[in-house]
């Protein structure tokens, strides 16, 4: 469509830039209320106060760096409205505070744009397609800047993720270009921003230590002990000290280390968030519950004893299970310790290069999000976006994209539960899908099928499924007794396919064949 | 990918932007006591709800027709009846009699943009899509380009999901008409016509073309053989349409009058607001509204009208041609909107609707309408408050123009369909080899021109002696724009290069 050369890629990253426009007057949650206030302490407070400053309840619980770039938002702020940068005014939202806080998220995904821009590089296009709609790079492009989650949760329910992931694929991008230090730079500083991405620390970790810092292998592939280099070590380190200690050192001069960790990892939340982010821990919770029935309808259990806490009534707290074993949060931590550890062999034992990077990568992303403590369901873009890098590089990836790209967007669904914007996320999410689905079809239609008739049935059903949820629930007198159903239903059936995508990809990675016969356990 | 799955892409990306418009304010919000047309369509549906069919049109102590009186036809008091009757299971206040007027709430706009969108994806989005499939020698990538340039026109999302009209049906159904007389099924042609005029007569910038094609085709095949039935088919039709819209008014003849009389109120003035016409631009050096009186008025603009209209109508009669009629369609009711009596700014609307038709053959000038049609609307939208969706669409619109038809390299005299004029001009004229060039930098500078004059006016408080100097400003320079474009397109239907033996009978 566009007139040759890279034209095609300025008209897709303007595009999606004006449809983010567009979104300005859309709903926003209260993470906008989040970012406001942190605008305001920051811009206010003296360093030695932001991690102890709890006016709102919206205290700050991001690293460092994400802070600072609060601190150089809020000097551009004060020109759209100063009020705003007022700690005391809870809950400000004025037109001005509106328009700069959305128009500050669609400014830092330029950061987001150029990464994907750098992707669709080291993807070097072999598959020289003479449509350009059909070129491998077209197609990344359109999967990264489109993403449907990234603009509900950037540009609707209100998130800077634009950026980060930004910082993430640049990273991703750099390592593949073999430029490894800027890689560890960035993904260093990322984890400075948003400590979220400590989850597929391990994955970047490994595949430094294995392609940087050996820098040969033996002819038959496996690891070479002699080329070990100090020098790699050394320059990695001190990257990785250097942006820590611009980032903690203040606080740990001022003694303030123990509270600002206390703030990043606060696990006295429950071990779901507000409503059940479709992973493992969503499956144990409904099955205790159709327990704790089955038992009150068996008399197994005594109805008085089984306290009242609703997992789903929206707020954050801590839940009891009433058959299975309450779960705290070390053996979650060791759930994703033992589910990570198969990927991290792999990368070790088996490299295949950047290509087995991106794949420890999202599987890192995914084993935390299956197990891991207090997940969110935005957390899923972790493994999606990446996984947007191997889907259009080989058929079986593809096939797994798409089922989990699309039951992780769907999961995002009752982020946005207000009228207005159910016809927006409807029409993005059908947007995204019909493209995501017609564009790998025809990238390899010479290839069998991407998803076999259980899949296909599987992803079909979540139209009535969304049907049953937003319109037929509504109407029905279930409503007031048992408002938590449609979220429950949404969490589990998308937690089904989620899983269902963890365990191929886990398959299909440990049993790739690779030149050199390696196991891996 | 395959042709199927771009269309749906483009009519979601469509529907996705129509609706993020639509999250934007309307006409009125919050300004009482007359509020906007949002409480105009309200208001005709608690009327049409209420009261008995044959008060709808007369004032009545329940119908105050000085308070938005119903003045559009028949089939738009049957929308709003139909709406009305939704509107009333989910909630009885907002149609309930007297006590509704000025009704506001998250709920209802939620109700009553849903209406506009469920009415555009019924009438409006299948005729473009069916008219961009049955384009011919387009490859498959173009019509979709072309259907997407044509869903994402500014102008008619802006009024219609911002604003809040109906457009898109009268429109939509206009364009079915077209759909069925490029398919040659002249008759259903014709009932889609009757019922788009019965919607709004604003359609009837549009009647002359089509009835001029018809007419033609008739002659054509004969006035005394198969000509006369297909003649004596359509007046039939057309009759039997009429009918059938008005029948509920038929019983006696004062109700037809008083409906007649509330379409056209011919004592509204010559014009309203700073419409980009004719007699708007002149009233800046004379005030014709002050120096003649309203009959002559009348006269006068019915005249200029009539004179501008002739050429191409001869010629669409002479030699019938499903592409002349097309530009006849443009030119006709550029001519109404320039120079007949009360026009709208939003009548631009029935101008930028043709050239959508035309964009696959002239994309360059038809970007270029679209973009000033959409610039003359923007004091409307700039009191309506939708100066952020006016800000993102227009660009992106010239950005999806730009992307899917190079436009900037398609200006030479060929790509314009001027081949013909400038053959015929040769010796006479000694630029014609820069002209490309010249063409390009005018484009340029006039949506330089217009993104000044829209930031300006966005930003800046006009100055205390001129309040209107800006909505003037505005208006004048579409006016120019539009002057020009009637000269040109006038130009290409009249020159057209089929016809090169017989342009002596013009």
């Amino acid at each position: 469509m566009a007139a040759g050369g890279r034209g095609w890629f300025r008209a897709l990253a303007l595009g999606v830039s004006f449809l983010k426009c567009l979104l300005i007057p859309a709903y926003y949650s209260t993470d906008f209320e989040v970012h406001r206030n942190w605008l305001a302490i920051t811009h206010n407070l003296p360093l030695s106060q932001w991690y102890y400053e709890a006016t709102s309840e919206w205290t700050l619980d991001y690293p460092p760096f994400f802070a600072w770039f609060e601190y150089v938002l809020s000097h551009i702020a004060k020109y759209f409205d100063p009020q705003m940068l007022v700690v005391e005014n809870l809950n400000y939202t004025s037109r001005a505070t509106v328009f700069f806080q959305r128009l500050s998220v669609i400014f830092t995904d330029t950061l987001f744009i150029y990464a994907v821009h750098e992707c669709c590089r080291c993807i070097n296009g072999k598959r020289a397609a003479k449509d350009i709609l059909e070129k491998p790079t077209f197609i990344l492009a359109v999967l990264l800047l489109w993403n449907f989650g990234l603009l509900i949760v950037d540009h609707i329910h209100f998130q800077y993720n634009g950026f980060l992931f930004g910082l993430m694929l640049l990273s991703v991008a750099r390592l593949c270009q073999k430029r490894y230090l800027e890689g560890a730079l960035l993904f260093a500083v990322l984890l400075h921003f948003k400590h979220i991405y400590v989850y597929v620390a391990p994955a970047y970790g490994i595949y430094l230590l294995r392609s940087y810092c050996f820098t040969a292998n033996n002819a038959d592939g496996s690891l070479k002990w002699r080329s070990f280099s100090f020098l790699h070590v050394t320059l990695l380190a001190l990257i990785v000290c250097l942006v820590s200690a611009l980032s903690l050192g203040p606080f740990l001069v001022l003694g303030q280390l123990p509270q600002v960790i206390s703030r990043l990892f606060p696990f006295k939340r429950g071990l779901c968030h507000a409503y059940w982010a479709p992973n493992f821990w969503a499956l144990y919770n409904a099955m205790d519950k159709a327990l704790t029935i089955l038992g009150l309808k068996c008399n197994f259990l005594d109805g008085t004893k089984i306290p009242k806490a609703s997992m789903t009534g929206g707020l954050v707290q801590e839940f009891q299970h009433t058959v299975l074993p309450s779960v705290t949060p070390l053996a979650t931590l060791i759930c994703t310790f033992i589910a990570i550890l198969p990927s991290v062999f792999c990368l070790w034992f088996k490299p295949q290069g950047p290509r087995g990077f991106l794949q420890c990568l999202v599987l890192c992303a995914l084993s935390s999000f299956m197990f891991g403590w207090h997940v969110h369901e935005k957390a899923i873009l972790l493994a999606i976006l990446p996984l947007s890098l191997l889907s259009i590089q080989r058929a079986k990836d593809a096939g797994i994209y798409l089922i989990l790209a699309t039951t992780g967007h769907f999961s995002l669904f009752p982020l946005l539960f207000t009228t207005p914007e159910l016809p927006i996320k409807i029409l993005l999410m059908l947007l995204f899908t019909v493209y995501s689905f017609s564009s790998l079809k025809s990238l390899f239609r010479r290839e069998k099928p991407l998803l076999n008739w259980l899949e296909t049935i599987y992803l079909i059903q979540l139209v009535p499924l969304e049907i049953f949820c937003e319109i037929i629930f509504p109407l029905t007198s279930w409503k007031q007794h048992f408002p938590f159903v449609p979220l429950l239903l949404t969490s589990v059936y998308c937690a089904l396919g989620i899983t269902y995508a963890w365990l191929k990809l886990y398959i299909s990675v440990l049993t790739e064949r690779t030149p050199v016969r390696q196991k891996a356990e | 990918m395959e042709k199927w799955s771009l269309m749906t892409l483009t009519v979601l990306l469509a529907l996705t932007v129509r609706w993020a418009v639509s999250l934007g304010s309307y006409s009125g919000a919050g300004k009482p006591p007359m509020y906007g047309d949002y409480e105009a369509q309200r208001h005709w549906q608690e009327i049409t709800y209420n009261l008995p069919i044959r008060q709808w049109y007369f004032n009545t102590s329940d119908n105050n027709l000085l308070y938005w009186g119903l003045d559009y036809p028949p089939l738009t008091a049957y929308h709003s009846f139909v709406c009305a009757y939704i509107a009333k299971l989910i909630n009885p206040d907002w149609v309930a009699l007297h006590t509704s007027r000025g009704y506001e709430s998250q709920p209802h706009k939620l109700f009553m943009r849903t209406t506009v969108f469920v009415a555009d994806l019924l009438v409006y989005i299948p005729a473009v899509i069916l008219y961009c499939f049955s384009l011919k020698e387009t490859s498959a990538k173009k019509k979709v380009s072309s259907a997407l340039c044509i869903l994402l026109y500014p102008g008619l999302i802006l009024i219609d999901h911002g604003h809040f009209q109906y457009n898109s049906v009268s429109l939509g159904l206009a364009l079915w008409a077209v759909l069925c007389l490029s398919h040659d099924w002249d008759l259903l042609g014709s009932v889609a016509f009757c019922l788009a005029l019965n919607y709004k007569q604003m359609e009837l910038y549009h009647s002359l073309p089509f009835f001029c094609y018809l007419l033609g085709k008739c002659f054509k095949k004969g006035l005394k053989g198969k000509g006369l039935v297909l003649l004596a088919k359509l007046a039939g039709t057309v009759l039997v349409s009429f009918a059938a819209c008005w029948l509920p008014f038929g019983t006696d003849v004062e109700q037809i009058m008083q409906v007649l009389r509330r379409l056209f109120p011919i004592d509204r003035g010559l014009f309203e607001d700073k419409v980009a016409n004719i007699w708007c631009s002149l009233s800046v050096l004379i005030k014709i509204k002050n120096v003649i009186s309203p009959r002559t008025q009348l006269k006068l603009s019915f005249a200029v009208t009539f004179l501008s209209l002739l050429p191409a109508c001869i010629k669409l009669t002479v030699q019938p041609s499903l592409r002349g009629f097309k530009f006849a369609l443009v030119s006709c009711a550029l001519s109404f909107f320039l120079f007949s009596f009360q026009v709208h700014e939003k009548s631009i609307l029935l101008v930028s609707v043709p050239v959508c038709l035309i964009i696959n053959e002239i994309p360059f000038m038809a970007t270029w309408f679209l973009l000033v049609s959409t610039f003359s609307l923007l004091p409307l939208l700039l009191k309506d408050e939708l100066l952020l969706p006016y800000a993102v669409t227009t660009p992106a619109f010239l950005a999806v123009c730009l992307a899917s038809f190079s436009i900037l390299e398609k200006t030479s005299a060929e790509d314009l369909q001027l081949k013909a004029f400038s053959l015929s001009l040769k010796g006479y004229v000694s630029w014609v080899k820069s002209f490309p060039r010249i063409v390009r930098s005018l484009f340029l500078l006039s949506v330089a021109l217009m993104g000044a004059l829209s930031v300006l006016g966005a930003a800046a408080p006009p100055p205390q002696r001129l309040p209107d100097l800006f909505p003037l400003a505005v208006a004048l320079v579409s006016c120019l724009h539009f002057l020009l474009f009637l000269l040109y397109f006038n130009v290409v239907m009249l020159w057209d290069s089929k016809s090169r033996g017989q342009r002596k009978i013009n």
